[in-house]
C-alpha cells in the first residue's frame, strides 16, 4: 500500500489495466509524448507503444466517434477529452451515439467505453477550463457518470468503468489531482459504478456531495465538529446511476440534508437528490432540504475575487451547514 | 392596531377548548371571515373564522393546548400595520442575491434574534411523524431551534423521558406513588392512572389521537362521578316489523331514505320523555335541571371515534322528519361534515346498539344528561301469547340511568312507556 | 469475375427494387408508416457490397442503404419486420423508425438518423482492426449532403492520419432531400475533397455495378495494405422522392428524372447480362419468380408477426 496522489492514483490504474487487457487502448490530444497535459498518461506511451496510447487530432467528436467504433469492434477504448469544457463538440456522439446504442439495437449492440475529463474550478482556468458538466450527462439514460472523490475511489472506480459494458463518464477534478493524497492498495480492486460511501458518519446533519467537494465537505465537518454539530458525509461518487438508498438512509438518519455540488444550482444534481428525499423521505425531515452549489452564471470567471465569489469552499459549506444545524 | 382573538364559547355547555389546529401562521394575512383555526371541544374539530382581516401577529396558544373560554389565543394586524415576522419572511432568497459570496445557496429562512418564536409551533414532517409516534405532543416540548422551533431532537430527547419516567412508574407503582412527570402537559389530564401499559418489542403503539383522548376523558368522568344504575325490558315489536316491511319501499321512493327503526324508537322515546320528564333532565349538583326542548343524541360510529350528533326539537318531527333527521346526521357525521350546532344541546341519548347486533348492552350515560337508552337487535323467539307459543319479533331495551335524579321506579315508567308504544305499531298505523 | 458474381449481383439488386417497391404498396395501403428507398442506388450499393468480405468486413450505413443490407446478408424477412415495427426485428425491436439498420450478425453497424456521425464510427470500427489486425475493412456509406457536416471532415482526417483500414463511400444522387449538390458545395465532386486529406478520392458511375465493384476491390485492397482511408465517390440518382412522405415535383423536373431513368441500372445490368448471354430469359424468369416468392414470403411473415411488448419499453437501456 502506498501513498499516492489523486493523479498518481488513475494513472497507476491506468497502467495497471493496460497491462491486464491487451484491448484496451487510450487515446486524445496530448496524452501520448506529452502524457497528457496533466501528466495523467506520463509515460504510458513509452510503456505501451503508440498502437495503445494514441495521440489523436485534436477534434472531441472524432475522438468520442472513433472510440465508439473501437469498442463495437473489440476494444475497451479510454479516450481523454483535455478539459471537460471541450466534450461539447462530442456531445453528439456521446449523448445521441454512445448513449443510445444499445437501446436503440435493442440490445444487438453495447458500448464499453470510458471517457476521461478533468473537471472543475479553482485553478484560475476560467469559463473555458473550470467547468463541471455532469449535470448534463446525469440527465442521459444510457450513460453512467463516477466522480471520484479521494484517491482511493479513484481507482477503484476507475478500474470499475473500464470493466463496464456501457459507456461511463469518469470525470476527474483538476484542483484535487495533486492536493488530495491517500492510502491506495497496489492490487485491482473494484467499486461498483452506482454505489455511495458515508466517508464520515455524523447525526445532526448531512451534506450529500461528490468530487473534490467531498474533502471540503470534510473539513468543513471538523471545524463544526468543534461547535459540537456532528456532520454526516455521504460521497455520492457516482452521479448516474444514483444510490437511491444511501440517500434515503442518511436522511432518514439526520432529518436534515446539505448537498453541495460546484455545478450550477438549478438543475444540478442536488435537485435531483432532493427530489428523491422528498419523494421517499418526507416524513424523516425536519428541516427543508438545502443546496450550496455553484451559482446560476454561465462559468466560473478568471479574476481571483470572481472565481472566489463563484467557488463552493470549505467555509462556504460549514455557514450553510452550520445555519441547517441550528434550524 | 393589534386585535386579540379570545377562545370562541362553541356550544352552551362547553367552558373550554382545545386548539386542534392552526390554519394561519404568524404573518400570513387573514380575511375577515376567513378560517384562522380549528378548535376542539366536543368530538370535533371546529373551523373559527377570524373576526376582523389583518395579518396574524403573534400566536399565544399552541396546537393541542386547552384553554377556558375568553383566554387570548393569537393577535391580528389590522391592514395596514406593519409586522415584522411578515417583513422578515418575505425577504428574497433568490439564489444569487441571497448570497453575499457569490456561491448559490438555496437555503431554509432563518430568523433574527428579535422574532425568536417565529417558528414555534411549526413543525417539520419529523416532528409531525415523531409525534404521533411517541405519543409526545410538540406544543409541549420546548424548541431549541431557530425561531423556537421544535426540533425533532427536541421530540426525540423528549421521547426518551417520558421512556424513563414510565420506566420509574413500573418498577416503582408498588412501593411509592408515581412521580408526576413535570412537562407541560397541556391536553386535559385524562384520569387514566392505575395499570401501566407493558410495552413489549414486538408490540405497537398507536398514537391517542384527539377525539380520543376527548372520548377518554368524557367516559372517565361519566363513569367515575356518575352513578350509573340500569335496567332492560323487552318489547314484542312484531306489528313494527310488519309495519316497516309494508312500507320501506313505498318509503324509500316517496321519501329518498330508507325506511329503519330507528326513527320508530325515537318516537318511543319522544313519547316516553313526555310521560316521564325526570328523564329528560341535567344533574346540577344542587339542582336538577329538568329540560324544556326534547333534543335527542344518537350515538354513531365514524372513523374519527363515536360521535353523537342531536336531533334537535325531536318531539315537533313525525316518522318522516325522525327518519330524514337521522339519517342527515349520520351521514354527516360519517363525512365529517357536522356543524357545532348539530352536536351540542343534547338532553337524552339513543344509542342503536343493535345495529352491530348485540341483545343486550350496558351503555354509559353521556353527561350531563341523566339517561340513555338502547335499541339491541330485533330477533324472532318463541314467546307465550295467551298460552300458546307464538313466534314474535322481540327487541330489549335497555336503560342506563343517573341514580342521583333517577330513581328506578320512575326509571320503568320510561322503559315501560317506550314497550308500550312500540308494541301499539301495527301495519296499519299511519306514519304520517 | 465469374457470370455466377455477376447474376448474384443482378439478384440482390432486383430483389431490392422489388423489396422497395413493396415497402412503397404496403404505406400506400397505410400499413407501413414511412419507406426509405434505394430505387435507383442499387448499381452502387451491391456492386460494393460484393468487394467485401461480407458478413465480416463492417459496413456502416445510412437510410438510403436498402440494397446494400439485403447484399450484406440481412433478409427480407428482416427487412420488413423492421418496417413494421415488429418485436422479431433484428434491427432494433421495433424501436427505431424504418431505414435504421443495424444487425451484428452480418456486422452491420447500427445507426442513428443525425448524419455523418456514422463515418466517424466507420473509422473508430477500423482503429480496432488496426489495433487488432483482424483483417477487416470498414465502409461507411453516406450521401453528399452530409459531407456538409464536420463529422465527415474530422472522420477524413483521423482515419488518414492513423492510416486506418476504412473506405468512405458516397452516394451522390445530387439531392439532399430538396437542396441540390451545388447548394452543398463549391466544389464539383466530394471526390475533390480527398486531396485535403492526404488519401485517393475516386469517382465512379455508381449506376454501373461492375465499376462500381472494381474501384471498391481496389480501395479494400490500399486498406488492408495500411495505406490507409480512400474516398469513393459514387455519382448516381434516386428515382423517388426522399422518403414515402416527400414529393420531389417540388424541386425536381420530371423531364431530369425521365433522363436518368433511362439510366436505370436494373435495366441496363439486365441487358448486359441478357446481351452478352451471362443470363438465359429463363434464368431470368426463375429468378424473379424467386424473388417475387420471397417478397410475398417476408411480407406475410412480418404481417403476422407479434409486435413488441410495452413491457420491453425499459428494456437494454444498459448491459443486462
Amino acid at each position: 500500500m502506498a501513498v499516492m496522489t489523486y493523479l498518481e492514483a488513475i494513472r497507476e490504474t491506468l497502467r495497471q489495466e493496460l497491462r491486464r487487457d491487451d484491448r484496451m487502448i487510450i487515446y486524445g490530444e496530448d496524452v501520448g509524448v506529452r502524457g497528457g497535459v496533466f501528466r495523467v498518461t506520463e509515460g504510458l506511451q513509452a510503456e505501451f507503444g503508440e498502437d495503445r496510447v494514441i495521440d489523436s487530432p485534436l477534434a472531441e467528436a472524432a475522438i468520442v466517434g472513433t472510440a465508439i467504433g473501437a469498442a463495437i469492434n473489440g476494444l475497451r477504448p479510454v479516450p481523454e477529452i483535455e478539459f471537460a469544457d471541450f466534450i461539447f463538440p462530442a456531445i453528439n456522439q456521446i449523448v445521441q451515439e454512445a448513449a443510445r446504442i444499445r437501446y436503440r439495437s435493442n440490445g444487438d449492440f453495447g458500448v464499453p467505453l470510458v471517457i476521461r475529463a478533468p473537471f472543475g474550478g479553482g485553478v484560475h482556468g476560467a469559463l473555458y477550463h473550470s467547468q463541471s458538466v455532469e449535470a448534463l450527462f446525469a440527465h442521459v439514460p444510457g450513460l453512467k457518470v463516477v466522480i471520484p472523490g479521494t484517491p482511493y475511489d479513484a481507482k477503484g472506480l476507475l478500474a470499475s468503468a473500464i470493466q463496464d459494458e456501457d459507456p461511463v463518464l469518469y470525470f476527474e477534478h483538476k484542483a484535487a489531482y495533486r492536493s488530495l493524497k491517500g492510502e491506495v492498495p497496489d492490487e485491482r480492486y473494484l467499486i461498483p459504478i452506482g454505489k455511495a460511501d458515508v466517508k464520515r458518519q455524523g447525526k445532526d446533519l448531512s451534506i450529500i456531495t461528490y468530487g473534490l467537494m467531498v474533502s471540503y465537505a470534510q473539513r468543513a465537518a471538523e471545524t463544526l465538529e468543534k461547535e459540537g454539530i456532528s456532520v454526516e458525509i455521504v460521497d455520492l461518487r457516482s452521479v448516474r446511476p444514483l444510490d437511491v438508498e444511501a440517500i434515503l438512509e442518511t436522511a432518514k438518519k439526520t432529518g436534515k440534508v446539505l448537498i453541495v455540488h460546484e455545478d450550477n444550482l438549478t438543475g444540478g444534481i442536488g435537485g435531483e437528490v432532493s427530489a428523491l428525499i422528498a419523494e421517499h423521505a418526507l416524513f424523516y425531515l425536519d428541516a427543508p432540504i438545502m443546496r450550496l452549489a455553484g451559482p446560476d452564471v454561465p462559468a466560473m470567471p478568471y479574476s481571483p475575487p470572481l472565481e472566489h465569489a463563484f467557488m463552493v469552499t470549505p467555509d462556504k459549506i460549514a455557514e450553510a451547514a452550520r445555519k441547517l444545524a441550528k434550524f | 392596531m393589534a386585535e386579540t382573538v379570545r377562545m370562541p364559547q362553541l356550544g352552551e355547555s362547553v367552558t373550554e377548548g382545545t386548539i386542534g389546529q392552526w390554519l394561519k401562521k404568524v404573518g400570513d394575512t387573514v380575511e375577515k371571515y376567513e378560517s384562522l383555526l380549528e378548535v376542539l371541544t366536543d368530538k370535533v374539530n371546529a373551523e373559527v373564522p377570524s373576526p376582523v382581516a389583518g395579518t396574524v401577529s403573534k400566536i399565544l396558544v399552541e396546537e393541542g393546548t386547552t384553554v377556558a373560554i375568553g383566554t387570548p389565543i393569537c393577535e391580528i394586524a389590522v391592514e395596514g400595520e406593519e409586522t415584522p415576522t411578515a417583513t422578515a419572511e418575505a425577504a428574497p432568497v433568490s439564489a444569487v442575491a441571497a448570497s453575499d459570496s457569490g456561491t448559490a445557496a438555496a437555503e431554509p429562512g432563518t430568523q433574527p434574534a428579535a422574532l425568536d418564536n417565529a417558528h414555534r409551533g411549526r413543525y417539520s414532517p419529523a416532528v409531525r411523524r415523531l409525534a404521533q409516534e411517541t405519543g409526545i405532543n410538540p406544543a409541549a416540548v420546548q424548541g431549541t431551534g431557530a425561531g423556537g422551533r421544535v426540533t425533532r431532537n427536541d421530540i426525540l430527547s423528549a421521547a426518551e423521558h417520558s421512556q424513563k419516567q414510565t420506566e420509574m412508574v413500573t418498577v416503582t407503582s408498588e412501593v411509592s406513588p408515581p412521580p408526576t412527570a413535570p412537562q407541560a402537559t397541556s391536553v386535559p389530564p385524562v384520569a387514566i392512572s392505575g395499570a401501566a401499559a407493558v410495552v413489549e418489542d414486538a408490540d405497537t403503539l398507536v398514537p391517542v389521537t384527539n377525539v380520543r383522548k376527548v372520548i377518554a376523558e368524557r367516559m372517565v368522568r361519566s363513569k367515575q362521578t356518575v352513578p350509573h344504575a340500569w335496567l332492560m325490558v323487552e318489547a314484542d315489536v312484531t306489528g313494527l316489523v310488519a309495519l316497516r316491511e309494508r312500507l320501506k319501499d313505498e318509503f324509500k321512493t316517496r321519501e329518498g331514505v330508507s325506511l329503519t327503526y330507528m326513527p320508530f324508537m325515537l318516537r318511543a322515546v319522544v313519547e316516553a320523555l313526555r310521560a316521564v320528564p325526570v328523564i329528560n333532565a341535567q344533574w346540577n349538583g344542587d339542582s336538577i335541571v329538568m329540560k324544556k326542548r326534547i333534543n335527542i343524541g344518537m350515538a354513531a360510529a365514524t372513523d374519527r371515534g363515536l360521535i353523537v350528533p342531536v336531533i334537535k326539537d325531536a318531539d315537533q318531527k313525525n316518522i318522516v322528519g325522525l327518519a330524514k333527521a337521522s339519517q342527515d346526521l349520520v351521514q354527516r357525521a360519517r363525512t365529517g361534515r357536522l356543524t357545532m350546532d348539530d352536536l351540542t344541546g343534547g338532553t337524552f341519548t339513543v344509542d342503536n346498539t343493535g345495529a352491530v347486533g348485540t341483545v343486550l348492552t350496558y351503555p354509559i350515560i353521556n353527561a350531563p344528561e341523566v339517561a340513555i337508552v338502547t335499541m339491541e337487535s330485533i330477533v324472532k323467539r318463541p314467546v307465550v301469547v295467551g298460552d300458546m307459543i307464538a313466534i314474535r319479533s322481540m327487541v330489549n331495551i335497555c336503560l342506563s340511568f343517573d341514580h342521583r335524579v333517577v330513581d328506578g321506579a320512575e326509571a320503568g315508567q320510561f322503559v315501560g312507556a317506550v314497550k308500550k308504544h312500540l308494541e301499539s305499531l301495527t301495519p296499519q298505523t299511519s306514519i304520517y | 469475375m465469374t457470370p455466377e458474381f455477376q447474376k448474384d449481383i443482378y439478384y440482390h439488386m432486383a430483389l431490392a427494387r422489388a423489396v422497395d417497391d413493396r415497402m412503397w404498396i404496403l404505406n400506400r395501403q397505410g400499413r407501413a408508416p414511412v419507406v426509405y428507398s434505394s430505387n435507383g442506388h442499387e448499381a452502387a450499393q451491391v456492386g460494393s457490397a460484393f468487394a467485401l468480405n461480407r458478413g465480416e468486413d463492417w459496413i456502416v450505413p445510412y437510410y438510403r442503404d436498402l440494397a446494400l443490407v439485403l447484399a450484406y446478408g440481412m433478409t427480407p424477412r428482416e427487412v420488413m419486420l423492421h418496417l413494421l415495427g415488429k418485436a422479431e426485428d433484428p434491427n432494433s425491436g421495433g424501436r427505431q423508425m424504418p431505414a435504421h439498420w443495424g444487425l451484428h450478425r452480418r456486422h452491420i453497424m447500427t445507426t442513428g438518423s443525425v448524419v455523418a456521425t456514422q463515418d466517424i464510427h466507420a473509422a473508430g470500427l477500423a482503429l480496432a482492426s488496426k489495433v487488432l489486425k483482424d483483417g477487416r475493412v470498414s465502409v461507411a456509406y453516406f450521401g453528399e449532403g452530409s459531407t456538409s457536416q464536420g463529422e465527415f471532415h474530422e472522420a477524413l482526417n483521423f482515419a488518414s492520419v492513423h492510416k486506418l483500414p476504412v473506405i468512405f463511400f458516397c452516394e451522390n444522387n445530387g439531392y439532399a432531400i430538396s437542396v441540390p449538390a451545388r447548394k452543398q458545395m463549391a466544389v464539383m465532386d466530394v471526390a475533390a475533397r480527398a486531396a485535403g486529406y492526404g488519401m485517393p478520392g475516386v469517382i465512379v458511375d455508381g449506376n454501373d455495378p461492375l465499376k462500381v465493384y472494381e474501384v471498391t476491390k481496389l480501395a479494400r485492397e490500399r486498406a488492408l495494405a495500411g495505406d490507409g482511408p480512400t474516398l469513393i465517390e459514387a455519382k448516381t440518382y434516386r428515382f423517388v422522392p426522399h422518403s414515402s412522405d416527400d414529393d420531389d415535383r417540388v424541386y425536381r423536373s420530371r423531364e431530369e428524372v425521365a433522363e436518368w431513368k433511362k439510366r436505370d441500372p436494373l435495366v441496363t445490368f439486365e441487358k448486359y447480362l441478357l446481351d452478352n448471354q451471362i443470363l438465359s430469359s429463363e434464368e431470368l424468369a426463375a429468378m424473379q419468380q424467386k424473388i417475387k416468392d420471397a417478397v410475398n414470403d417476408a411480407t406475410d411473415y412480418a404481417e403476422k408477426a407479434a409486435l413488441p411488448d410495452p413491457s420491453t419499453l425499459g428494456l437494454y437501456v444498459y448491459h443486462q
